[in-house]
């Protein structure tokens, strides 16, 4: 009588098509695009192009710069504060947790422009020093996308870890430095991962700060504004393979629940 | 000592997460257009926000926005998890790795790759609204279905077999038995959803017909010209989305608070 058996698998099929109609061909139709020109022969002009022009290359190393940087800054604020977060044993923790959290939530072009007010006030030209405030922006923007995996990690971790490292003679800091830090890695990095790719690529924090330099983010933007889809798509392959690559290098570094995603949850 | 140490730490980062935003709440009550500026209280910043029709328009085609992209991507994200959860494990993998690429991907290429796909590719008018719906779900469902699946796996499996060895069909014992048990994770998706959706910036860029504009396009623009009524205007409206987010925050505490209460009597 059932044409149709209702089964728990077939509520499956939906998502999977919509995946695979709007987040893999969309990739496989930028692979088209970056490969070919205008009249759709195929080339690797785009590639070539690319990585011989010194304007893009810089533009390359000008955004790995701004996103390690911007990366090691927020690692060096964010792990600190998680780890005090983690240690301490206030009542209400949860609300300063929160308050670490809580401007993730805010609309981030609404609090770049409130930094912008104070730069230009500290500051008086914002044009002085367009990395500094680059990196300002981005730290403002990204910190607690680091704080919250390095915090969860940090507070799973065992204390009675530290206590065996402390009755078998190690000082704080070895005991820091030897089971707490190698212990929060792959809190570092979903944090970093969090962090590091964003920054190569919001261009709209620089735009708002008035820093002109382009970073990858900007190349898609200008080919997009000038309908060369071409162009653009060969940069949003490199992106994909950058991205790619950290896949690759946290894969087996992070525990299961600590993807991307998870850290968000 | 460390102790006073660390505590001057958490509330230097605290005030360099939030003194931007809460000087230029400050300011937005008062008649000045640049801060430092010391001028009298005035309310017409408010005024100005909730009367020009751009902005009513604006705020109000953000959260529609918001509203509806969510509400697919829960629904499509929910139906998948379940789908993925009960499939062979061949399948389910394929579904996470696929459900995986747009939460590691840069939301620039994700924006511009749906552009390429539907507007370039297929034609199909950005004016429908359809790229931009389509970005945003694509952007949101992943992460619902990232929250949606550790509640499956925390759950019972014998709770919905007993139930069909009580007589109930495979569709009554989803509803009665298995949306009961991840109605958290659906919860918790959806508002990831809805904060995803209201913050994007590069998805909305690429698929968003001309005339409309989201928060953060329509913010991003708008400290590019040099129209100070508006720009004061977003001042009021940063405050009214922090007295917003504060406000949800503190619901939901108070809701996690009461629940862990009750369970703990």
């Amino acid at each position: 009588m059932h044409i149709f058996r209702f089964s728990r698998k077939t509520l499956g099929i939906p998502y999977a098509l919509f995946l695979l109609l709007f987040v893999v061909s969309p990739l496989i139709v930028l692979f088209y695009y970056a490969f070919t020109n205008g009249e759709g022969q195929f080339t690797i002009a785009n590639f070539t192009g690319f990585f011989t022009d010194p304007n893009t290359m810089g533009t390359l190393c000008y955004s790995f710069a701004i996103a390690l940087v911007t990366t090691l800054v927020c690692l060096l604020i964010a792990y600190p504060v998680a780890y005090i977060l983690a240690k301490s044993h206030l009542k209400k923790k949860s609300v300063l947790v929160m308050l670490f959290i809580m401007p993730m939530w805010i609309n981030f072009s609404l609090r770049i422009t409130a930094l912008k007010e104070i730069l230009t006030l500290i500051e008086g030209n914002l044009a002085y020093y367009p990395f500094l405030n680059a990196v300002c922006g981005m730290t403002y923007d990204f910190l607690p996308f680091m704080i919250l995996p390095l915090y969860n990690t940090i507070s799973k971790l065992d204390d009675s870890l530290i206590e065996a490292a402390k009755d078998l003679g190690a000082n704080d800091r070895a005991a820091f430095f030897k089971i707490t830090l190698p212990l929060s890695v792959p809190g570092i990095v979903s944090g970093v991962s969090m962090v590091f790719l964003p920054a190569m690529t919001n261009y709209v924090v620089l735009d708002m700060l008035y820093n002109s330099t382009y970073i990858m983010g900007s190349l898609i933007g200008s080919y997009f504004a000038a309908y060369n889809w071409h162009g653009g798509s060969m940069i949003a392959l490199i992106l994909l393979a950058i991205i790619c690559a950290f896949t690759l290098l946290r894969r087996g570094m992070e525990d299961d629940d600590q993807t991307i995603g998870g850290a968000l949850l | 000592m460390i102790k006073r140490f660390s505590a001057l730490f958490i509330v230097l980062v605290l005030i360099f997460m939030y003194a931007p935003i809460l000087i230029l709440m400050a300011y937005s009550f008062t008649s000045a257009t640049t801060i430092g500026a010391i001028r009298g209280f005035s309310l017409h910043n408010y005024v100005t926000l909730f009367t020009t029709p751009d902005l009513r328009n604006m705020i109000f085609g953000t959260v529609l926005l918001a509203l509806v992209s969510a509400t697919l991507a829960t629904i499509l994200g929910t139906m998948g998890a379940i789908g993925a959860f009960y499939s062979s494990r061949k399948v389910d993998s394929f579904i996470s790795t696929m459900n995986q690429i747009p939460v590691v991907n840069a939301d620039v290429v994700t924006g511009f790759s749906i552009c390429i796909l539907l507007v370039v590719v297929f034609g199909v008018s950005k004016d429908t609204f359809i790229p931009l719906v389509v970005g945003h779900v694509t952007l949101c469902a992943p992460f619902v279905y990232l929250s949606v699946v550790p509640k499956l796996k925390q759950m019972d499996p014998s709770i919905y077999e007993a139930a069909l060895d009580l007589g109930a069909t495979p569709s009554v014992a989803l509803r009665k038995i298995v949306i009961p048990q991840i109605a958290s994770g659906i919860v918790s998706g959806f508002a990831l959803a809805v904060t995803l959706s209201l913050d994007d910036y590069f998805v909305a860029t690429y698929t968003k017909p001309a005339t409309f504009d989201t928060i953060s396009t329509y913010v991003v623009n708008a400290t590019k010209g040099a129209q100070t009524t508006i720009k004061t205007a977003l001042w009021a409206l940063s405050t009214v989305i922090f007295v917003v987010v504060i406000l949800v925050v503190a619901i939901a505490n108070l809701r996690a608070d009461r629940e862990e209460e009750g369970a703990s009597a």
